[in-house]
């Protein structure tokens, strides 16, 4: 491990990132989607980039309006197609940092296309996924990651659809960077956008952090939700990905870690060099 | 040539329609052209995905018409001029994002080279079903700019025109074209560069404290891009000066009459239409797109067997031209609206006009009706 001192911003610092005019937040009473923000702006701040430089793009939900609440330019579009807006951003101008800030419902249910044809094309932007295995803005209905069993507005005797395993999903898919946390691993979720931010490629994290609200885990308070990660968790970096699906039996484990991290040149380093040489030699 | 200097050259060309408005593009400043193949659309992509490069630009095809039109509207937002094009059931997919690019205010050209609809259709062959969809596809109040070209030289001129409406008002505006001038090929000139208008983003000229992203001041806010340090927020929710979410009723007022108000207080200037022999007309033919050609082969025909016929050729579908008509309605003309399709603009020339005085012709088959059946329809509405 490295044993560098690591300075981390001090909270003034951090809510000069915020848009404090904008408080209270639309997020419920022990919600994991507010930790995950504040870890962003902490990597932000931390990542050597002139602020400026750093985009938020979300589409709809919950954990879409996060950059609502952070004083960059956020841009909240329609319902699953934030990845394709992020694209079009990064394509045309590289010197950004762009991120897609995201629910299981809006970035792989509804926006599902694209999420996968980013991956394949490797295009150079920072998806965060807050897994929080439903619709909560809508009250609760099953998405694409809604663990099989789980009663929900929609599956009211038991979900017998089946739920994609992220982690095993991304990667398959040819990802260079993939990684899940919880919310109770702030530090481990700066550190790791702190890494996405370099990759050059799709970056891919998924943050476990089910809704108190509208899931099983029914009114949970924050610190008993807590207590429930620390006790579910277990880290390993080196897991076998066909195992990391997540469940609604409270005994199952949440394998989290980064668990992928490859050499990877992104579409959009490609291309530029693609049209330098289209540009440099007259060809076409 | 080397870089920089491979925009088409001023001159003289024979060019195929979607080819002319690809070269209309780049020299209106397109950088950016997301897109998904459709026929019969496909020589834009095709031409973009070689020309841009060329011009430092960048082309992806994306994974479908959502996408596409997305990404247009996020590399807008990144200060690029940026481009789609598609024909109908692309069109269809892009609506919700075109009430997007509305509601945030952003410049997007998306060019429709019609077939024939409704559903899958006549993939090959031409229509013109896609007038009202142009207006009234996404759901809300909106308003987009729509050009009617009739040829490749206005496939040119007028994609050019439409990236500066577009700029101009930060809306989205829409080149509606249909299958038979897309692939029409005629003779396109192309002016000296310093005739050509070219209109650019109306930058912000205050600091990053003192901006605000909708400032209802102006009937079109400056636009600040990302990585200018302006730090915007914009959302397709409804929203306030500021770009946050509000649900204030008398904030959604002012914010529906100014986003409205963009086009429609400046609708004579945007609009255009063009006429030929309607000052002594009994009867007024209205066309747009490849059918105003037939028509105006059929006025002629008609003129030459002494029916005192003109033509009302709309070159903007919306905004809709309607004072002139009413002019020309107001001096007891008659009027026979001609288009491939079942009764589209006829409804919109119905609003001007008394009912009984407007005529139409329902024609969809998949071409363009020639100038014997319009021909022989002027004579049965003027035989009466």
């Amino acid at each position: 491990m490295s044993s560098e001192v690591v300075i981390r911003p001090s909270i003034d610092e951090i809510k000069s990132l915020m848009r404090v005019e904008r408080l209270p937040h639309i997020w419920c009473p022990s919600c994991g989607i507010g930790i995950v923000a504040k870890a962003y702006v902490e990597a932000v701040l931390r990542s050597g980039k002139p602020v400026d430089k750093h985009v938020l793009v979300s589409g709809i939900g919950c954990s879409s309006r996060m950059p609502g609440y952070i004083k960059l330019d956020g841009y909240h579009v329609i319902h699953g197609r934030a990845i394709p807006f992020a694209v079009g951003m990064k394509t045309v101008k590289p010197e950004l940092e762009v991120t897609v800030f995201a629910g299981d419902g809006d970035l792989i249910t509804i926006g599902g296309n694209h999420f996968i044809h980013a991956i394949r094309r490797n295009d150079d932007v920072n998806v965060i996924m807050i897994n929080n295995y439903t619709y909560g803005m809508t009250g609760g209905q099953y998405g694409g990651t809604t663990p099989p069993g789980s009663r929900t507005l929609t599956s009211p005797y038991g979900h017998i659809e089946g739920s994609f395993n992220m982690p095993l999903f991304v990667a398959s898919l040819g990802a260079p960077f993939v990684a899940r946390w919880t919310a109770l691993h702030y530090r481990q979720i700066v550190d790791t956008i702190l890494e996405m931010f370099k990759v050059d490629g799709f970056a891919f994290l998924e943050v476990v952090t089910p809704c108190i609200i509208y899931t099983d885990m029914n009114r949970m308070d924050a610190v008993s939700f807590m207590k429930m990660f620390r006790d579910r968790v277990v880290i390993d970096h080196n897991a076998d990905l066909r195992d990391v699906a997540l469940s609604v039996d409270p005994d199952s484990k949440i394998v989290v870690g980064k668990f992928v991290s490859r050499e990877s040149e992104s579409f959009q380093t490609k291309y530029r060099r693609l049209m330098e040489k289209v540009m440099g030699d007259g060809s076409g | 040539m080397k870089n920089g200097s491979r925009l088409l050259k001023p001159g003289s060309y024979f060019m195929r329609g979607n080819n002319a408005c690809v070269e209309g593009a780049l020299i209106a400043g397109c950088r950016f052209f997301g897109g998904y193949p459709i026929t019969p659309s496909n020589e834009i992509s095709a031409m973009m995905a070689r020309r841009l490069p060329q011009v430092g630009g960048y082309f992806i095809q994306f994974e479908d018409e959502i996408a596409s039109i997305v990404s247009i509207i996020g590399a807008a937002n990144a200060g690029v001029k940026s481009m789609t094009a598609t024909s109908g059931p692309g069109f269809s997919l892009m609506q919700e994002a075109i009430g997007l690019a509305f509601m945030i205010e952003t410049p997007i050209v998306i060019v429709n080279v019609q077939r024939g609809g409704p559903s899958t259709g006549l993939p090959t062959q031409v229509g013109q079903g896609d007038f009202m969809q142009t207006h009234f596809g996404s759901h809300g109040d909106y308003e987009t700019v729509v050009y009617l070209p009739n040829s490749p030289q206005e496939m040119f001129d007028m994609t050019i025109k439409a990236f500066n409406t577009a700029w101009r008002y930060r809306v989205p505006v829409v080149v509606l074209s249909d299958q038979m001038v897309g692939h029409m090929i005629e003779k396109v000139i192309v002016p000296e560069y310093d005739e050509i208008e070219i209109v650019d983003r109306i930058k912000p000229e205050v600091p990053p404290e003192k901006y605000l992203p909708f400032d209802s001041n102006y009937l079109v806010p400056p636009m600040a891009v990302a990585g200018e340090g302006y730090r915007v927020h914009l959302t397709g929710l409804a929203h306030d000066e500021r770009g946050y979410p509000t649900t204030d009723h008398g904030n959604m007022m002012k914010l529906l009459n100014r986003l409205l108000g963009k086009i429609r207080k400046n609708e004579r200037k945007i609009a255009e239409w063009e006429e030929y022999m309607t000052d002594d007309a009994d009867l007024v033919v209205v066309a747009f797109g490849i059918t105003s050609r037939s028509a105006l082969k059929a006025v002629k025909d008609a003129r030459d067997q002494g029916y005192k016929v003109g033509l009302y050729r709309l070159k903007t579908a919306w905004p809709f031209p309607y004072w002139r008509i009413r002019e020309l309605a107001d001096e007891g003309k008659e009027f026979l609206v001609v288009e491939i399709n079942m009764g589209q603009a006829v409804r919109v020339v119905r609003e001007y006009v008394p009912f009984e005085r407007v005529h139409h012709l329902p024609w969809a088959p998949g071409k363009c009706p020639p100038p014997e059946v319009i021909l022989d329809k002027i004579k049965e509405v003027l035989g009466r």
